[in-house]
């Protein structure tokens, strides 16, 4: 810690404040040899030559220049992993919040459609990857059967450059019961006064929505789309499984990049590189989107948080 | 705040009271097209379950006709023993259980601990220190992959379960964050009717306030089994013999076994089995999930 830490004077503040230290230690032991540790070791590796053999040598910005000036690959994991980003992001926001006032009115059985669009966000990993990459097979695949349907030609949604990046954004809306679920929660802690008052007064459902339920919801419209970004520029998995980065890199997001030039071609030191990367790019953008929230974000009254 | 989560029921929604037929007439409508809107939405979302568990049941050459078989004229159930035969499933699922209940343990004391000393004793630093555990939330896995990787190679951890079990003792940032949140809403009384009794702090913390955490232990120990069955990134890192493999990492081996002859119907019928749990978790711990929602959504 860089500021000076005094403790309580008192004999009994000084013991609980030794618990709660006690408390949390493993915490801090766990932060410090899986968290921070590993951080600064992988910036020290960024600025070598390590390949998983050996001992690692000085070589300054040599990573970094190479990274900006001559890395083909980087510039496509880039421009994939915003392509992404930018596709999904504010379609998982306003569609979950849609999807989330549809799923606010009083209509008998909605509990079912809360399970029916929140199932296919708790589900991931490799089986939901697989199933994906059948549903888009352009030969079999069940997306072209229906858009068949109304005449569409086959589309190579894996396999086509042009394609791939919405067969991706469609996937991952799949999961917008996630963000729904959360626009939920936020949207039942509104106090129902609000409304009624509204209702008093004369305003109707649009002028209600635009005056209170959407600056009643901006906290939670900021959680949904810090957690988003944070996310999204982590996807791998599904690109993992479905097109291995391709085709011609169209898929070579930032987490596949990293992944192939850690475990495949064994470069440490630029991986750890192209991992420092990602991490400013999430930082800076998060920061940034914290920095706007004053201009946006409704708190309603002072709360104190304990 | 995080107790009222089971009682979700959605919102009055104020519209004027239906004073004539013209206005009812208006809501009778508007339930209509909500219903049509909720149900073309739910068929687009479930119409990717029903692809896998067809396809699980088809003949490999009922995979390949056009126009596509919605539903098999056969139902071939072998093809989910037939997983068994061509691939050590059982055993990637044994795996899967044991790097599970080893983790969602680890993480259950160990974030339950930090939780506790976050919300309930006073250190100084104490807000510091909680933020800076929000703030590697931001941290992404890739930055400190390739140090641990060093590091459990090191120390000769590759190809077992420790990497996986061992950090989990020292809790989980997001975990941590739900325990505090549980135990700040713990009522202060209880605490120090327990202090007059002359009970230790761990004794508060692992007889009175564990007890008391039933739905937050069962949301997090929910979750923890979820990301531990799903999780690729760290098997596909740390493991190498297949004997070890969990279900993801053993589903990756059979996807890319099976790519030139693409035998989907097997494919499907063993993605079916590493989704089951899940979802059979999700339909029996729905609540759970929403009420994790609520402590994080809300609050933030």
């Amino acid at each position: 810690m860089a500021f000076k830490l005094q403790m309580p004077k008192s004999k009994l503040a000084r013991r609980e404040a030794i618990e709660g230290y006690l408390f949390i230690l493993p915490w801090i032991l766990g932060f410090l040899m899986f968290r921070f540790g590993p951080m600064l070791y992988s910036l020290f590796l960024s600025f070598t030559d390590y390949a998983a053999r050996g001992a690692p040598n000085w070589i300054g910005f040599e990573n970094y220049i190479y990274m900006f000036t001559k890395d083909p690959r980087f510039l496509d994991s880039l421009r994939s992993t915003f392509a992404f980003v930018v596709g999904y992001l504010p379609l998982n926001i306003s569609l979950g919040l849609a999807i989330a006032l549809l799923m606010n009115q009083r209509v008998r059985g909605i509990f079912v459609f809360r399970s029916i669009y929140y199932l296919p966000a708790v589900t991931s990993g490799v089986a939901v990857a697989i199933l994906w990459q059948f549903v888009f097979h352009k030969q079999w695949g069940i997306l072209n059967a229906i858009l068949a349907v109304f005449g569409v030609q086959s589309i190579g949604w894996l396999v086509d450059p042009k394609w791939v990046m919405v067969a991706f954004v469609i996937m991952s809306i799949w999961g917008v019961g996630g963000s729904m679920i959360i626009y939920l929660a936020g949207l039942q802690s509104i106090p129902t006064e609000l409304y009624e008052s509204a209702a008093i007064d004369g305003a109707n459902r649009a002028r209600q929505f635009w005056h209170i339920t959407l600056p009643m919801l901006t906290p939670t419209i900021f959680f949904v789309l810090i957690t988003g970004l944070i996310g999204a520029f982590q996807i791998f998995e599904s690109a993992y499984i479905m097109t291995g980065g391709g085709p011609n890199y169209a898929t070579y997001f930032f987490g596949l990049n990293i992944y192939f030039t850690a475990f495949q071609s064994l470069r440490f030191a630029y991986a750890s590189t192209l991992a420092w990367m990602l991490f400013v790019i999430i930082a800076a953008l998060t920061i940034f989107v914290f920095s706007t929230s004053r201009r946006w974000v409704f708190y309603a009254g002072a709360r104190d948080d304990a | 705040m995080a107790t009222n989560a089971e009682t979700m029921t959605p919102a009055p929604t104020i519209t004027p009271r239906a004073v004539d037929l013209h206005l009812n007439w208006r809501q009778v409508t508007q339930t209509i097209g909500i219903y049509i809107l909720l149900l073309v939405g739910s068929v687009f979302l479930m119409v990717p379950f029903f692809w896998m568990l067809s396809t699980s049941l088809k003949t490999l050459a009922e995979v390949q006709t056009w126009p596509i078989v919605w539903i098999p004229s056969r139902f071939i159930w072998e093809n989910y023993p037939s997983v068994f035969q061509r691939t050590p499933f059982a055993r990637y699922i044994f795996n899967s259980l044991t790097i599970a209940t080893g983790g969602i343990v680890g993480t259950l004391i160990g974030s339950s601990l930090a939780g506790f000393g976050f919300a309930r004793l006073r250190f100084p630093g104490r807000n510091a220190l909680f933020f800076v555990n929000l703030t590697t939330l931001m941290l992404p896995a890739w930055v400190v992959i390739v140090p641990h990787f060093m590091m459990f190679s090191y120390i000769g951890w590759l190809d077992t379960y420790l990497p996986f079990i061992v950090p989990a003792f020292f809790g989980n940032a997001y975990h941590i964050f739900l325990f505090r949140q549980w135990f700040l809403g713990v009522p202060r009384e209880l605490e120090d009717a327990a202090r007059i009794d002359g009970c230790s702090t761990f004794r508060i913390y692992a007889q009175i306030f564990m007890p008391l955490s039933k739905p937050v232990i069962a949301t997090v120990g929910i979750f923890a089994f979820f990301y531990y069955w799903n999780d690729l990134i760290y098997p596909l890192v740390y493991l190498q013999s297949q004997m070890k493999f969990p279900v993801s990492l053993g589903l990756r081996m059979f996807q890319t076994a099976n790519q030139g002859v693409v035998d989907m119907p097997a494919l499907m019928a063993a993605s079916m089995m590493a989704l089951l749990p899940c979802v059979l978790l999700f339909f029996f711990a729905q609540r759970l999930f929403v009420q994790g929602v609520v402590m994080t959504g809300v609050e933030k």
